[in-house]
């Protein structure tokens, strides 16, 4: 019935192959991102294909074995991929907005002296997504896990003459492995504690099914579930480990789009919601996963308003949403939350894409003016939108669309996040009033962007400003897709009090109905105040909206004094908080101090990179031990007769 | 008297050492084209090699389930014997096709290196399938001084003749202990046949608490202990591995460690099951102790072929683990674990042998540094070869692990478990850092020297086709790897 | 009367004395003969034995013991050729370009 759906990841990687071995001697950039993008637009057309089946069909959970892969007595692992609503969901997202990204990365990527790497890496991380999303038991998901990782790193350090680009690569790397280490360790904690019970699987549906066999509530399930939750911090970049996101923007930006907006960092999302059956059952873990998503809403937010490097403030604005993704998933608004994944992947996606025009745009005039200003600085912007009218109008599109202006698509998602982080019987009105918080300053800081871009005077130099161009129809063309789903995408979602259907949320219902009943997970509340709730957030982004226009446009001089005036404020703002000052105060110096006071007499040089201060315990055991191995014969000869020795010894005795 | 010749011929049987009897009528056979070869043209040779390889191959696959016994029992060609020839085989063929450019390149062109592996591979075979010990003594010997000479092949550079020494004095020092062992268990059994030791122990069990059985027995363990690299007796094979020629050091990690093996398993689990407790008790020591001397040194390594050394001290640690579970999953993942481990690690060697140049002195962390940028198809081999080495999911490195840790847990040894899945954590960091060197840093080299059209890429590719094999589709190897078990 | 056991306690203190010189000496060939003594050790043990067990597979074993010590002995001394003529030195306090 299904038995196409192992295509939807082939494809990418017959790409990625294709591109990797037989890139360089291709040459022609149209050949290669052609192969790229039409093999990720026929996996879109098979994801498409399975998803309008899967809407008409009753039977809702289809499980494909493609392979049998290990089996050992009575525990059986296969290569099987899962199409449920929410897989399904998942795949249009990443062949949908892959698809687009593939097509606008053409005219992006156009020029650079190795376009096939950058194909085939990109068709690699989409193979390696689809994976993650399609996996139909936790080690094939695992395997896209890091196989995502891996390919954001290639891509992080894409540009690896920069310095900065490696370093942001190996700092993605280091925080990546920590949430690694999380998610394994909840995967092994759960197979040995679901085997203790008689069922040896890792198969999600299986693992749904036997989940009641823990004890609800119990420490057992808490400790899987924050396992796995610190997994998701990793790669969805949450406090404490949401430092290398925007670290992460030093890749070129359809990476950014793709990788670091839409799909790769909602991973953690979506595992969760795979997961919610134990999630559900771990309060605890419910409440800590909430109350993280909402600090990490309103302070990404907060460091949002005072960035000027257009991406930083695109990265911190995705950190932000992420953190509502994940107050949607503590609360227990599972398809609320995949929701806000799939409307955020449209306007964010569009929303860099849209900052990626501009960069090439600003680039092309300074590179025609021979200047070398930085063209991600917003100082150096204003008054684009007369010479990139498609890009200011798909930008403004998905602005409005993130600030939450009812009837964009950013309004019915995040809405319903904020009605059931008040309502909902695991929600609590103070993760409202951070989320509202958040929401105001979204709407603030972007459309200061946006004023601060495409708004006033020019502010580029005078030499360049004539020569900037509207970018190519490869670029313009995502941007217009992307721009009209931010607008209309939320309709599949809207609310009953708003006359809607909801039928998104009827659609997931299979995948999350049973897990909020039986742990009564519901919203409620009367409908006057889910009204007066909706107002208020209306009114808090029209507010943010308005100040920005005050300062941005009506009164430019205002922001400067306002700076003055706060200044501490401003500067802690600005410098995120000190989060990575901090993190080198409290964890890497004292390390650095301990190491070099260990070792300081014994030259040994500390490993580059890697390695982190539990492997330079390891790692000085290791020396220890190395200076056994003198080289001279007699000794390695003495070692082997105390061998003998103990060897007899140990059997005689 | 006429009766006992008759007898003795009745009993020899040469089906049962047909693989290894065709290796050597083939070997002695290049030995002779070799010496009316012109001087320095050993291309012809490598192939002709090969060639001996195929047909012994298919020799020995007929002996798949279809078991000789010859020589008055002192030979058997079981699936277990034919499962350790095929690996042996494969690593001599890889071995072989990775040497033609190397040893021009060093300056070596000698064509009597090839019929040394064969007579290597043939040794290997013996031990695999040797049900006396004194076979399996007779194979060893061949297999050592064999590679004796083969990691002292290089007679110019002090380094190869200092492996080649250090090597032949303890493996010399080593076959002393084996020796004495065997002499010892003769005096107490009155044989040295594996299955006459067995019945003698299932006869006598208070023979476990014979001092001289006792002693006889774990010297003999020694001998193999020693050609596995086990902790303690793997002293020698950093300085070994690193000095020798490159493809030299990746053939002894793969073919002779794993007839060693064979063989270890055949004296243990058939000879001296009687002493089952006491053993894995002993190996479950050796076991952690190997994985984590090997482990832990190999993080402190600059010079990639010194690392890879100690990586494979802890890989025997792994493959030990398979022993201690004593049981079918773990006996039969020691088989997956060793072919796994032939094409791994000789993959990775494949790819050093390629990078490198004369001497080889670039072989260390830094000469990698940008190689994946360089050389980008280069640089996704040898991370393949890496993470299956790590043992991460999607390559065969993980399977086997998975099988060799599942016959651990079977067995109710978790703790081991765990002590090998932590090992694997750490043994993270020194693969890793290779990769990071590959990928993090700024080339400092163009690697325009490296041509990736010579035979030595057939190697790579067939290691790098068998480890995303084995590591997607590990399912058909297993059941045979089971039906080879004992 | 000679007993078996004579002859073992003889071979092990062969056996021991060639194992105290493979660690002591220095000198390669010494060390070479030492491994020898130990060999020819495991030789007198195996004869003994075999007249002690009753069969010939001792005897027999001592055959290709002493074939093999010859094969090694013949490689070993190539070995320490090369060797020498490289570092002018069979001293194994010479052997230590490669450690650590």
């Amino acid at each position: 019935m299904y038995s196409n759906l192992w295509l939807i990841p082939f494809f990418p990687l017959i790409g990625s192959i294709i591109n990797g071995l037989f890139g360089k001697k291709i040459k022609n950039e149209a050949v290669i991102g052609g192969i790229a993008t039409g093999l990720m637009f026929l996996s879109f057309l098979v994801a498409a294909q399975n998803f309008f089946k899967l809407l008409g069909d009753k039977e809702k959970v289809h499980e494909l074995v493609i392979a049998s892969w290990m089996s050992v007595g009575n525990f059986q692992l296969n290569w099987e991929l899962l199409l449920d609503p929410l897989s399904a969901v998942m795949i249009m997202v990443v062949t949908g907005v892959g698809t687009l990204i593939h097509l606008y990365s053409i005219g992006y990527m156009h020029g650079d002296e190795s376009f096939y790497r950058f194909f085939s890496y990109l068709n690699l991380f989409a193979f390696a997504m689809l994976m993650l999303v399609l996996g139909g038991n936790a080690l094939v998901m695992f395997i896209g896990w890091e196989g995502v990782g891996l390919c954001s790193y290639l891509l992080i350090g894409y540009y690896y003459e920069k310095k900065s680009a490696s370093t942001a690569a190996n700092k993605a790397f280091i925080v990546n492995r920590v949430g690694d280490f999380g998610f394994l360790c909840g995967l092994f904690v759960l197979f040995w504690a679901l085997a203790e019970k008689g069922v040896w699987t890792l198969n999600f549906v299986e693992i749904a099914e036997s989940g009641h066999l823990l004890e609800s509530g119990g420490l057992l399930i808490t400790v899987v579930t924050l396992c796995f939750f610190l997994g998701a911090t990793g790669k969805s970049a949450q406090i404490p480990l949401f430092t290398w996101l925007p670290d992460a923007m030093e890749g070129p930006t359809p990476v950014s789009a793709l990788i670091h907006a839409a799909t790769m960092v909602t991973a953690g999302v979506y595992m969760i919601g795979r997961m919610n059956g134990l999630f559900a059952m771990a309060p605890a873990t419910m409440m800590t996963i909430a109350i993280v998503g909402g600090l990490t809403a309103f302070f990404a937010a907060t460091i949002g308003l005072a960035q000027n490097d257009i991406k930083r403030v695109l990265a911190y604005s995705t950190v932000s949403q992420l953190g509502y993704m994940f107050l949607a998933m503590g609360v227990g608004a599972f398809s609320a939350g995949i929701f806000h994944l799939m409307t955020h992947a449209f306007f964010k996606a569009c929303l860099f894409l849209g900052s990626g025009s501009v960069i090439h745009g600003l680039h092309h005039a300074y590179h025609h003016a021979h200047l070398h200003d930085d063209p991600q600085d917003m100082r150096n912007m204003g008054g684009i939108r007369k010479k990139m009218p498609i890009t200011f109008i798909t930008f403004l599109v998905s602005t409005i669309a993130i600030s939450g202006i009812p009837f964009f698509s950013g309004f019915f998602s995040k809405d319903e996040i904020l009605w059931w982080s008040f309502g909902s019987t695991r929600g609590h009105c103070l993760l409202w009033v951070l989320g509202a918080a958040a929401a105001g300053m979204t709407a603030f800081y972007m459309f200061r962007l946006v004023f601060m871009t495409f708004f006033g005077e020019q502010k580029t130099d005078a030499r360049a400003k004539d020569h900037i161009p509207e970018s190519p129809f490869t670029i313009t063309i995502p941007l217009m897709v992307l721009g009209f789903l931010a607008l209309i995408g939320g309709y599949i979602g809207v609310p009953k009090i708003l006359g809607g259907a909801n039928r998104f949320h009827a659609f997931l219902a299979p995948v999350f109905e049973h897990a909020q009943h039986a742990n009564e997970i519901h919203a409620h509340g009367s409908h006057a105040t889910e009204y007066t709730l909706m107002a208020i957030s209306v009114a808090i982004a029209i507010i943010g909206i308005f100040t920005a226009w005050v300062m941005y446009v009506k009164n430019p001089e205002l922001p400067g004094k306002f700076v003055a005036r706060f200044a501490g404020a401003h500067r802690v703002i600005f410098n995120k908080w000190y989060i990575d000052e901090l993190y080198d105060f409290v964890f890497v110096n004292p390390c650095k101090k301990i190491g070099t006071f260990l070792w300081r007499g014994v030259d040994v040089k500390i490993v580059d990179g890697v390695v982190n201060g539990c492997a330079w315990v390891v790692k000085g055991i290791g020396s220890g031990l190395r200076y056994t191995q003198s080289g001279y014969l007699y000794n390695y000869a003495m070692i082997m007769v105390v061998g003998v020795v103990l060897i007899v010894g140990f059997f005689v005795f | 008297m006429e009766n006992l010749v008759q007898e003795a011929i009745q009993n020899v049987n040469l089906q049962a050492i047909m693989p290894s009897l065709v290796l050597c009528v083939f070997g002695m056979a290049i030995l002779m084209v070799s010496v009316f070869s012109k001087r320095g043209s050993t291309t012809h040779i490598a192939w002709l090699s090969i060639a001996a390889l195929v047909v012994t191959g298919f020799v020995t696959l007929i002996g798949w389930n279809n078991p000789q016994a010859g020589f008055a029992g002192s030979v058997l060609l079981d699936n277990f014997a034919t499962f350790f020839s095929m690996i042996c085989i494969i690593a001599a063929g890889l071995t072989i096709l990775m040497s033609d450019d190397y040893l021009r390149r060093e300056g070596y062109p000698v064509s009597e290196y090839y019929p040394l592996i064969l007579f290597t591979t043939a040794g290997a075979m013996w031990m695999a399938s040797g049900t006396d010990l004194m076979t399996i003594f007779l194979g060893l010997e061949v297999l050592s001084v064999s590679l004796y000479v083969l990691a002292g092949f290089f007679r110019n550079q002090t380094r190869s003749n200092e492996a080649g020494l250090k090597y032949f004095f303890l493996g010399a020092f080593s076959t002393g202990f084996l020796l004495y062992g065997v002499a010892l268990l003769y005096g107490v059994t009155g044989t040295t046949k594996v299955d006459g030791i067995a019945a003698y122990l299932m006869a006598n069990p208070e023979a476990a608490m014979n001092t001289m059985f006792i002693a006889g027995g774990s010297l003999l363990l020694v001998g193999f202990l020693f050609k596995v690299a086990a902790a303690p007796f793997h002293m020698w094979t950093p300085d070994v591995y690193q000095g020798a020629p490159t493809p030299i050091t990746a053939f002894m990690s793969a073919g002779p460690k794993a007839a060693a093996f064979a063989a270890l398993m055949r004296v243990t689990i058939i000879g001296l099951d009687g002493l089952q407790s006491e053993l894995t008790s002993l190996f479950w020591i050796l076991a952690v102790l190997t994985m984590t001397i090997g482990n832990f040194i190999a993080l402190t390594q600059k010079d990639l072929k010194r690392m890879l050394a100690y990586s494979s001290i802890s890989h025997a640690g792994y493959v030990m683990v398979g022993l201690v579970a004593w049981n079918e999953i773990g006996l039969s993942a020691i088989l997956f674990y060793m072919l796994v481990y032939t094409f791994m690690n000789m993959g990775a060697f494949a790819v050093l042998v390629l990078i490198g140049k004369k001497g080889e002195d670039n072989l260390t962390l830094d000469g990698v540094a940008g190689l994946g940028y360089k050389k980008p198809i280069l640089g996704i081999v040898l991370s393949i070869f890496l993470f299956s080495l790590m043992g991460l999911p999607p390559t065969a490195g993980f399977t086997a692990k998975f099988y060799i840790f599942a016959g651990a847990i079977e067995a109710g040894y978790i703790w081991l478990a765990v002590l090998g899945v932590l090992n694997s954590a750490v043994s993270l960091y020194y693969y890793l850092r290779v990769m990071v060197q590959m990928y993090f840093k700024d080339p400092e080299e163009d690697f325009a020297w490296v041509s990736i059209n010579g035979p030595v890429t057939i190697s790579i590719v067939v290691s790098a086709v068998g480890v995303l094999y084995l590591g997607i589709f590990p399912h058909t190897l297993m059941s045979l790897a089971k039906l080879a078990g004992f | 009367m000679i007993t078996v056991n004579h002859y073992l306690l003889l071979s092990a203190i062969l056996f021991a004395i060639g194992t105290f010189g493979v660690l002591t000496r220095k000198n390669a060939i010494v060390i070479f003969m030492c491994i020898e003594v130990m060999l020819n050790s495991v030789n007198l043990t195996f004869i003994a034995l075999s007249r002690h067990v009753g069969n010939m597979d001792g005897q027999i074993f001592v055959f290709f013991v002493m074939t093999v010590a010859a094969a090694e002995a013949a490689v070993g001394l190539a070995l320490m050729i090369a060797f020498f003529r490289n570092k002018e030195s069979i001293d194994t306090d010479d052997f230590n370009m490669l450690k650590w």
